[in-house]
């Protein structure tokens, strides 16, 4: 509670750090808004339902593009991490992938897919893909052989090993792999709303896009908020009590 | 009437005390291929372990204890010479003979109970419910029932051994293999786990091989202790050590028979093997 109450009075403050800056017409209004011009809109934005459209277009974008990423970086990341052909072939392919920012995929994307959501799609899953192949190899390759050696000697044999041993011990790498394909889906996918309209959906880059257009810094400001938002509630409902969760098992500290 | 063919065990069934396995080994030898060329770890070596006997391997490090400790484990094959169990050769790793390694090999991301379900988990004929009661009845023997719940790296090393322990008698194998499983302990939990090694060694009637290089720890605990030599490894000596237990380490009788070892493990190797406080 006491924590909970420390965090938003330093909301408040930045808040009034906002007003006071506001006030004192320092910067054009049409470059500095209110933050009750913000709120204002994003209240307008949320009855009228364009916002709540935005991000459920943005979410299933980025979720199903998520979720392929995974399925597909999690089995390539154990063949790498099991075979040298794969690590020498896939592995090092994944390791110069991981170095490109994944918004350099955008426009090969819209030339292969045209402006539909494949490509949106295909932005995201390039954006995890990568970051979960490498760490479930890591992972993999930081599993204490005496822990396989443990496994066989009570019986256990090759895919008994590999789900009962080898992914569990490697799931502190593997999730914060996970955690940072989110965070460059999320990038990437926000810059290709942006960058290109696609008349399937209209997601939040879309209209942060529209609001530069428009010169309605309100707007602009108000979904970047949006986002932030939905970054840091993706961060405490999913990944934070994972997290936990290991810190507690394996005692890795963190208070 | 026909007897029907047993479908699945009960706990109890599980929990008897089974015969013992019976230890083989015959002219086994083994190269490593190291940075400064093959080393023969092992040299013809020949050793019969009997039914419910405690066997303790000594020797300096590098001597070939381990391997062959690996080799009955069925974890590392040798490269020449038969090593069987009950008249059957080891081909592989199998949980007729279960290892307590020296670190413990516990699972992180399984608590104290799921670490010692782990193997009961491999028997396909008990029901959940036996497992459980199984895991309950070793935890219990050594001394951990109020544990069961809690995460390994909450544990303390001795703590940690014990539970290795408990998970390695859980599927009641006919033998224990034991590669200096009390080496990084401290000598006061050190010497509780000796009376609690042989305590429970005798009451479940297990074959142990158990390798250390700490002399009086092999006098306390071995029916017989066998000398190992480095480079190449042989074995060099063997002293049957007839007190009767439960030993105390620190008795009189004892240190006779380990200054004893001690002289022999010197004569045979240069090198400075680690003496028990």
């Amino acid at each position: 509670m006491k924590r909970f109450l420390l965090a938003a009075l330093f909301f408040a403050v930045l808040l009034m750090i906002w007003e006071v800056l506001f006030r004192a017409k320092i910067w054009s209004p049409v470059l500095l808004p209110a933050p009750r011009q913000v709120a204002v809109y994003l209240e307008g934005a949320a009855v009228d339902g364009t916002l709540v459209k935005a991000t459920i277009v943005t979410m299933r974008r980025l979720i199903i593009g998520y979720v392929i990423g995974l399925v597909i970086g999690l089995p390539l990341g154990l063949l790498t991490a099991r075979w040298k052909v794969w690590q020498d072939t896939i592995g090092t392919l994944a390791l110069g992938l991981q170095t490109l920012p994944s918004v350099c995929w955008v426009p090969l994307a819209l030339l292969w897919f045209g402006q539909t959501e494949a490509a949106m799609l295909f932005v995201v899953v390039m954006g995890t893909l990568w970051s979960v192949v490498i760490a479930t190899e890591t992972g993999v390759r930081n599993v204490p052989p005496i822990y396989r050696r443990a496994a066989l000697t009570m019986g256990s044999k090759r895919l008994h090993i590999w789900f009962k041993v080898i992914l569990p011990s490697a799931l502190p790498f593997i999730v914060s792999g996970m955690k940072q394909g989110w965070a460059f889906a999320w990038r990437s996918l926000m810059a290709a709303e942006i960058f290109v309209t696609i008349l399937t959906g209209f997601g939040l880059g879309q209209l942060l896009h529209y609001g530069r257009e428009l010169n309605a810094m309100e707007q602009v400001i108000g979904i970047m908020i949006v986002i932030v938002v939905i970054g840091l509630l993706a961060d405490k409902i999913f990944f934070s009590p994972i997290e936990k969760f290991l810190h507690r098992r394996w005692g890795t500290s963190q208070a | 009437m026909q007897r029907l063919p047993r479908q699945r065990s009960s706990a109890a069934e599980e929990l008897e005390v089974i015969a013992p396995s019976k230890l083989a080994i015959e002219d086994v030898s083994k190269n490593f291929k190291g940075a400064s060329g093959a080393v023969l770890a092992l040299d013809r070596v020949s050793l019969n372990v009997e039914e419910g006997e405690f066997v303790c391997l000594v020797g300096a490090s590098g001597c070939g204890k381990t391997t062959l400790l690996n080799i009955i484990a069925g974890l590392e094959k040798p490269d020449s010479g038969t090593v069987q169990a009950d008249g059957k050769p080891i081909t592989g790793p199998g949980r007729e003979r279960l290892v307590m390694f020296q670190e413990p090999a516990l699972f992180p991301w399984l608590n104290v109970f799921g670490n010692v379900l782990f193997g009961l988990k491999l028997k396909p004929n008990l029901t959940n419910k036996d497992r459980h009661d199984v895991a309950k009845y070793y935890l219990e023997l050594v001394g951990l029932s109020r544990f069961e719940r809690a995460n390994i790296h909450e544990l303390s090393g001795g703590m940690k051994q014990r539970v290795s322990l408990a998970r390695a008698l859980a599927p009641n194998p006919r033998m224990l293999l034991m590669d200096e499983p009390f080496a990084a302990l401290d000598a006061l939990t050190r010497e509780q786990l000796y009376g609690d090694l042989q305590r429970i060694w005798q009451a479940r009637n297990k074959t142990i091989v158990f390798v250390t290089h700490n002399v009086r720890e092999a006098a306390c605990l071995g029916d017989r202790v066998i000398v190992f030599s480095p480079r190449p490894g042989r074995i060099r000596e063997e002293f049957a050590v007839d007190l009767p237990r439960p030993r105390d380490i620190n008795s009189v009788d004892l240190a006779v028979h380990a200054t004893e070892i001690m002289k022999a493990l010197k004569s045979y190797s240069q090198l400075e093997v680690a003496l028990a406080e």
